[in-house]
């Protein structure tokens, strides 16, 4: 691009060419007023404001400053008296149409414009097309338009009404110089998109994340929903975030891996009769935690789909877990992550908390003083699997709340109680993809799902699969403490064998006996580990014990007997066979 | 155990003289060391009881049971052979169960044409988590020999 020189307002300036004037002035700290300029979108010169005077060979000419492009040797005049005088009549006419905005009045006062001779309207949109151009060049949702011409033009959605287009970002909300734009915050609407998750499309993972870096959510990014917007990467200085970068696959070479992909949570919907996703206030656990989070989407209040604090809390356990429906385990965590819940709902909302067990099951360092505690905090507790939860209201009292039905079997009843929501205490179950990962490092799962461990008390990290290691809630349900413990263990086992830097190698491995080899082949394909060659010199097969994994394919098959394996030799276990048979 | 048990009687109801309610069908089992082996360690872990008839013989993978293990033993007086192995696409060794199933399939063949009953020698997946898969396979299998009676070959394969 062309260096090119000109003067504003006296001052000679170099700049690039067409760079437009407005540019210029913010560069020079020369203020130009505007109404319809926003760095985000393109100039579009529709308010006229920013009228200024160019000189340009004799030539006098008065140009919006947005969009006109500066050329070689032009003089720029910014507040002539010729200028002033276009900007009164442009502000009188923006009167005309809204007098009463503060922004406009303020101008108004600048500019010396006291009696405006069209009156003052009270349109609130002055028509500046921020909103439009931003919905449609940034975010590409192409929801605002213009419509009608003349005096009737205006703002609107297709035929006035809500778009299933708006993806809701607020960004018109946002770039609207007049704030004649409201995004509905209604309570209910941000309960529906309680997400539990982050909140925006960019976040940092976790406040642990490593690295500790944010990451764009492409689910929820507008830019990968319209191709648009691309404002992070406009406003970061250090030029850090590219819109471009995909999935990449690394092979990295290591020697031992450790397995910890953790749990998910049972899907409360597994269990029709608590009416999860049937009535609005019966919630998961998870949904709860995300709620009382003091950054979360309520700021750490509890309330009820319609806004309401609720008066009664019901926290249903076990729901997912010690269930032959769903899972027969129990899920270790719920006990302790109800209880606390109860604390916290109770703590946040004074509400009468219920808590519907099965056993209170307490173990653990200061877990049991937890339960006492809340004991004595006045939270309920009664015995007994929850029967339904349901909004068939009896009695004018249980109208518009939730009926929990359960049989108190301390009490030896069957109780109705009614309450304003319902907490499931959702179990722990194996990830979905857990069987294509065991399939993957070549381990076990037990029949829940779990990774099996090589023996429960003496490997208790170890998999089946030398140099694989399991750690925390793939392994099975357990609370953090344990998680992290076991982790430790997991890490240290595979330090153990990354520090000693070599492998000790099977002691059963097969041996072939050249002198009584055949050479007939028959071993060689049938090795999965290529173990085996064939040494076309002696005519005999040979075997690398270094390679081989002692599985003993080649010995059972081999015709001559010259493959052995050690510890499992044919003798050995025709001795067995013999010794089992014994009479 | 119960049903272990009526099924034991009705054997000495059926079978009558020659088969005197002391006999009991003999299985050599031979189990893989990674699923069957271990899964067998997890029923008795889970303190799962099944008929004391199947003495079970280690091996590192089902693929090292040579077929000759298999007429041994029916040679030996064994009424039958029950072969564990993982299931495909899990064999610790990547295919050696597949190297069974081969085998298997022709010595089912060989033993069919020497008249061996089809029940009396049975191959089972069992991973290591179905300990209770292996309690079902032995009574099963105990069961099926109990009504099918003695295998009366013994000494043929010192021939």
């Amino acid at each position: 691009m062309k260096t090119i020189e000109l003067k504003m307002n006296g001052i000679e300036v170099e700049a690039e060419e067409r760079t437009p004037l407005l540019k210029i002035a913010e560069r020079l700290g020369i203020r130009i007023p505007t109404l319809c300029a926003h760095p985000l979108v393109e100039p579009y010169g529709v308010c006229r404001l920013c009228t200024v005077e160019v000189h340009q060979r004799n030539r006098v000419r008065m140009v919006t400053a947005c969009n006109y492009p500066a050329t070689n040797g032009i003089e720029v005049l910014t507040d002539t008296p010729r200028v002033r005088r276009d900007r009164r009549m442009i502000i009188e006419w923006f009167l005309a149409r809204s007098g009463r905005l503060p922004l406009l009045q303020a101008l108004a006062e600048e500019y010396g414009v006291t009696e405006p001779r069209f009156g003052l309207g009270d349109d609130p949109c002055i028509l500046c097309g921020l909103c439009v151009r931003v919905c449609s060049d940034v975010v590409g949702a192409n929801v605002l338009g213009f419509f009608n011409r003349g005096t009737t033009r205006e703002v609107s959605t297709a035929y006035g009404e809500t778009s299933e287009q708006c993806i809701a970002c607020g960004a018109c909300a946002y770039v609207c110089p007049t704030g004649c734009i409201e995004i509905q915050d209604e309570p209910a609407l941000v309960r529906d998109a309680l997400p539990l998750g982050p909140m925006t499309p960019i976040y940092i993972p976790t406040m642990q994340a490593v690295p500790h870096q944010p990451v764009i959510d492409h689910e929820s990014c507008i830019h990968f929903k319209t191709g648009g917007c691309e404002v992070c990467a406009s406003v970061c200085e250090p030029k850090a975030i590219d819109h471009k970068q995909a999935d990449r696959v690394d092979q990295i070479d290591v020697g031992t891996i450790l397995v910890a992909t953790g749990f998910q949570a049972v899907d409360a919907k597994r269990v029709p009769q608590y009416g999860y996703g049937q009535y609005d206030n019966v919630f998961a656990a998870l949904q709860i935690e995300h709620m009382v989070n003091a950054s979360g989407p309520t700021n750490g209040q509890v309330v009820l789909k319609d806004g309401r604090t609720p008066e009664s809390v019901g926290i249903i356990h076990c729901v997912g877990s010690r269930d032959k429906n769903t899972h027969e385990y129990c899920s270790r965590v719920c006990c302790m992550y109800s209880l606390k819940l109860a604390h916290l709902i109770h703590e946040r909302s004074h509400a009468k908390i219920y808590n519907f067990y099965i056993d209170m099951r307490a173990p653990g360092k200061g877990y049991e003083e937890f339960y006492n505690r809340l004991l004595l905090e006045g939270v309920e507790f009664i015995r007994g699997r929850v029967a339904e939860v349901s909004d068939w209201a009896v009695t004018p009292g249980e109208k518009g709340k939730l009926l929990i039905r359960v049989e108190d079997t301390l009490a030896g009843f069957v109780r109705r109680i009614p309450v304003d929501m319902v907490v499931l205490s959702t179990g722990l179950e194996a990830r979905s993809d857990a069987e294509a990962v065991r399939r993957l490092f070549n381990i076990s799962c037990s029949s829940d799902g779990w990774f099996l461990e090589r023996h429960p008390k003496l490997a208790p990290v170890d998999t089946f699969t030398d140099g694989v290691f399991i750690a925390g809630c793939a392994q099975g349900p357990k609370d953090i403490p344990d998680t992290v413990a076991q982790a430790g263990a997991a890490a240290a086992q595979a330090m153990s064998l990354i520090d000693r830097g070599a492998v000790e190698l099977e002691a059963y491995t097969a041996d072939i006996d050249e002198t009584k080899c055949s050479g007939c082949q028959t071993c060689v394909p049938l090795c999965p580990f290529t173990a085996i060659t064939f040494n076309r010199e002696k005519k005999v097969s040979e075997l690398n014990a270094a390679l081989c994994k002692g599985c003993g394919t080649c010995v059972a098959a081999c015709p001559s007997h010259a493959a052995e394996q050690h510890h499992f030799t044919d003798e050995q276990i025709f001795a067995e066979i013999e010794g089992v048979l014994v009479a | 155990m119960s049903t272990a048990v009526i099924a034991l009687e009705d054997v000495t109801k059926t079978k009558g003289p020659g088969v005197g309610a002391a006999w009991e069908p003999r299985i050599v089992a031979f189990f893989c060391n990674w699923c069957t082996y271990t899964a067998s360690d997890l029923a008795g872990t889970a303190r799962l009881t099944y008929d004391p008839n199947a003495p079970v013989i280690r091996v590192m993978c089902s693929g090292r049971v040579d077929p000759q293990f298999v007429l041994r033993a029916l040679g030996e007086g064994a009424d039958g052979v029950l072969i564990g192995g993982c299931h495909p696409g899990d064999c610790h060794y990547q295919e050696g169960n597949y190297k069974t199933l081969r085998r298997f399939k022709l010595l089912k063949k060989v033993l069919g044409q020497l008249g061996v009953e089809d029940e009396r020698v049975r191959l089972e997946w069992i991973s290591a988590s179905e300990g209770d898969r292996v309690q079902h396979a032995i009574n099963d299998m105990t069961n099926q020999l109990r009504r099918l009676g003695p295998f009366a070959q013994r000494g043929a394969s010192h021939a």
